[in-house]
């Protein structure tokens, strides 16, 4: 063999111990870190499709009229980069990749309740996964219906909209389960000590996130079947000339799909309330309060699906009741940013990658957030609503929010999983690039949405051509950061220095194991005696 | 650590009482469709409906002998599913 060693063969651990290697070690395997891992692959590789079929997407927007494609392609490309990044990336994103990795060692756990059933689950992904993407090349071809799925046009559309929602369905499944195995392993496996106001908050987020999982995923599950049976069976459910309703369809899938976007956004808040502490030295700030907000925000944050639905033709009353709901989720939101910016103040402050990509979420999200009110406010919403505002207001949510927690969870994680560690240098500058290339790509859409350019259209006025093109070249500093972060990650995590103990003074106990861990996680049964943020307690300096 | 594992074995007779009052309820359902109740007629298929589904997890899914963490449980998604359907009806009952 070469000099060049992967941590494969270098390091022990999990990697090593348990004797067996090959493909089948792997997509048999019940080890929740095998499992987590195999889930980050998964995730990773689809995040990269979805993120070039993004990039193809500014592109043709670049100039007016048709740039590199026709409008047909146009609308197939942005509903297969949404179904992709919604259902594929970031949904099972950080809760069932980083979930998996950490959170069973966070309590102090040998593995997950029900390990077979965590395996399942990936296979459940890995099948549906492979459900839609054989929706895109069979049938009529690719679906044109936009992520949402809207009828009636979803039931009329020649295009595979019925393979590419059984996917989704089939992808709904492995969600719950994962919700389930969580929420049983955070309630019955915690270690000796590991009591409610010792866990992690990445943990607590985790928690919260399972059981929207399990209260609201089976809803677009039903929701998709009816969209098949209305195109296959004709069941005139969602059509007003056979005595359906259209709108009945948004409410059941909007039930679901808000919601859905705190299973998104929590973990990637846990994740920022794990980072901001050890890199500013200090206890996190209001604990309680953090980990309360997580349970408010996915409670509250399931009643208000109204508020994408203002425009729709709902009734006045309904509009005033989801815009008020809408509101109150703003206060355990702004619980947590204001705890996270206190845990700043007079810390010992670290700016090192993982940091960097934690704080660059709490701006991005409170961006995110406060245009995010501007769309819950009814009388504001029906001039932006179906605009590029939308368009920017979610990604700054979702991206810059989540996509940046979870690529701050990767430098802050995965040396201690890979024992070996990336170059820091190259990653500061992938980060650079990326903050830049977003706010220049998805702020100048949300001013694109102010001065009226349409969502999900294949051409515009000459007069937002300025604009656009700034937007397209902000994508190209997005994704030149974004190939320098990843291959900076992929050699250093393969190939790197060694990576050893806790270098950057963590006081949870994911950082008390060896690097990487073992199969079994603790050698013997940890006994909690610190909080989680107790760096004194946990002796390091 | 307590195990909730311990079976509950339901002897053949309550079972087949619960069967027949299921039984009995889709009976009256029939009946109250056909009856000129008006609105009142979906009040009383939705309890009619209710008391069977009620019957379906005490005695069939075995919720009557469970412990009560799984009760609450139950609770919670019953409570989740009227509030989504509540909500639902601002939007329906006011349009």
């Amino acid at each position: 063999m070469s000099s060049v060693q992967t941590t494969t063969a270098a390091a022990g651990g999990f990697w090593r111990d348990s004797g067996k290697t090959g493909i089948g070690s792997w997509i048999f395997s019940t080890d929740h870190k095998r499992i987590g891992l195999l889930y980050l692959y998964s995730v990773l590789g689809f995040f990269l499709v979805g993120a070039t079929l993004g990039l193809l997407l500014r592109l043709e927007l670049m100039t007016p009229g048709r740039t590199i494609m026709g409008a047909t392609t146009y609308n197939a490309l942005f509903t297969v980069h949404g179904v992709v990044m919604i259902f594929l990336f970031i949904i099972p994103g950080i809760p069932a990749s980083f979930g998996n990795l950490v959170m069973p060692i966070q309590i102090g756990a040998r593995d997950v309740a029900f390990p077979r059933l965590n395996l399942l689950s990936w296979w459940l992904y890995a099948i549906g996964a492979l459900v839609v993407l054989t929706a895109l090349f069979t049938g009529g071809g690719a679906p044109d219906t936009g992520w949402t799925f809207y009828v009636p046009f979803s039931a009329r559309t020649g295009t595979n909209v019925s393979v590419a929602v059984f996917g989704v369905f089939i992808l709904g499944f492995s969600s719950i389960l994962t919700g389930i195995n969580f929420v049983t392993t955070i309630h019955r496996l915690r270690a000796e000590g590991m009591n409610w106001g010792r866990l992690p908050l990445f943990v607590w987020s985790l928690y919260a996130t399972a059981w929207v999982q399990i209260l609201a995923t089976p809803i677009i599950a039903i929701t998709l079947v009816l969209v098949i049976a209305e195109r296959v069976l004709g069941t005139g459910l969602f059509d007003p000339g056979r005595g359906g309703d259209p709108i009945m369809f948004q409410h059941l899938f909007w039930i679901y799909s808000h919601p859905a976007v705190y299973i998104m956004i929590l973990p990637a808040m846990g994740v920022v309330s794990e980072i901001i502490p050890v890199f500013s030295r200090k206890p996190i700030f209001g604990y309680k309060m953090i980990a309360f907000s997580s349970i408010a925000i996915a409670a509250a944050g399931s009643l208000v699906w109204g508020h994408h639905m203002y425009t729709s033709g709902m009734s006045d009353t309904a509009v005033m009741v989801f815009s008020f709901l809408t509101f109150i989720v703003a206060i355990p939101s702004a619980i947590k940013v204001f705890n996270w910016v206190s845990t700043l103040y007079r810390g010992s402050i670290s700016l090192e990658a993982p940091m960097l990509f934690a704080l660059s979420f709490v701006l991005l999200f409170s961006i995110g957030g406060l245009s995010g009110l501007i769309l819950g406010a009814a009388a504001t919403d029906v001039h932006v609503h179906d605009t590029h505002f939308v368009v920017g207001h979610f990604h700054y949510v979702m991206f810059g929010g989540t996509g940046f927690a979870f690529f701050g969870a990767a430098h802050y994680w995965l040396p201690k999983f890979y024992g070996r560690r990336y170059k820091e240098k190259p990653a500061l500058i992938g980060w650079a690039l990326m903050f830049v290339g977003f706010n220049v790509t998805y702020f100048t859409m949300q001013v694109l949405g102010i001065r009226g350019m349409p969502r999900r259209y294949y051409d515009y006025l000459p007069e937002f051509a300025p604009l656009n093109m700034v937007a397209t070249v902000g994508s190209w500093i997005l994704a030149a950061g974004l190939i320098i972060m990843i291959v900076n990650l992929w050699r250093g995590l393969f190939w790197g220095e060694p990576f050893q103990g806790n270098p950057w003074g963590g006081a949870t106990l994911e950082w008390s194991v060896p690097t990487p861990p073992p199969t079994e996680n603790f050698e013997e049964e940890p006994v909690v005696s610190h909080g989680p943020y107790d760096f004194k307690g946990a002796g390091v300096p | 650590m307590k195990t909730d594992n311990a079976e509950h074995i339901v002897d053949y007779r309550k079972l087949a009482a619960v069967w027949l009052a299921l039984l009995a309820l889709t009976t009256a359902t029939v009946v109250v469709s056909r009856l000129e109740l008006g609105a009142g007629k979906v009040w009383a298929a939705l309890a009619i409906a209710c008391l069977k589904s009620g019957l379906v997890i005490a005695f069939f899914m075995h919720m009557k002998y469970e412990t009560r963490l799984f009760r609450i449980i139950l609770f919670v998604a019953l409570v989740t599913l009227a509030i989504f359907i509540g909500l639902t009806f601002f939007d329906v009952l006011y349009r």
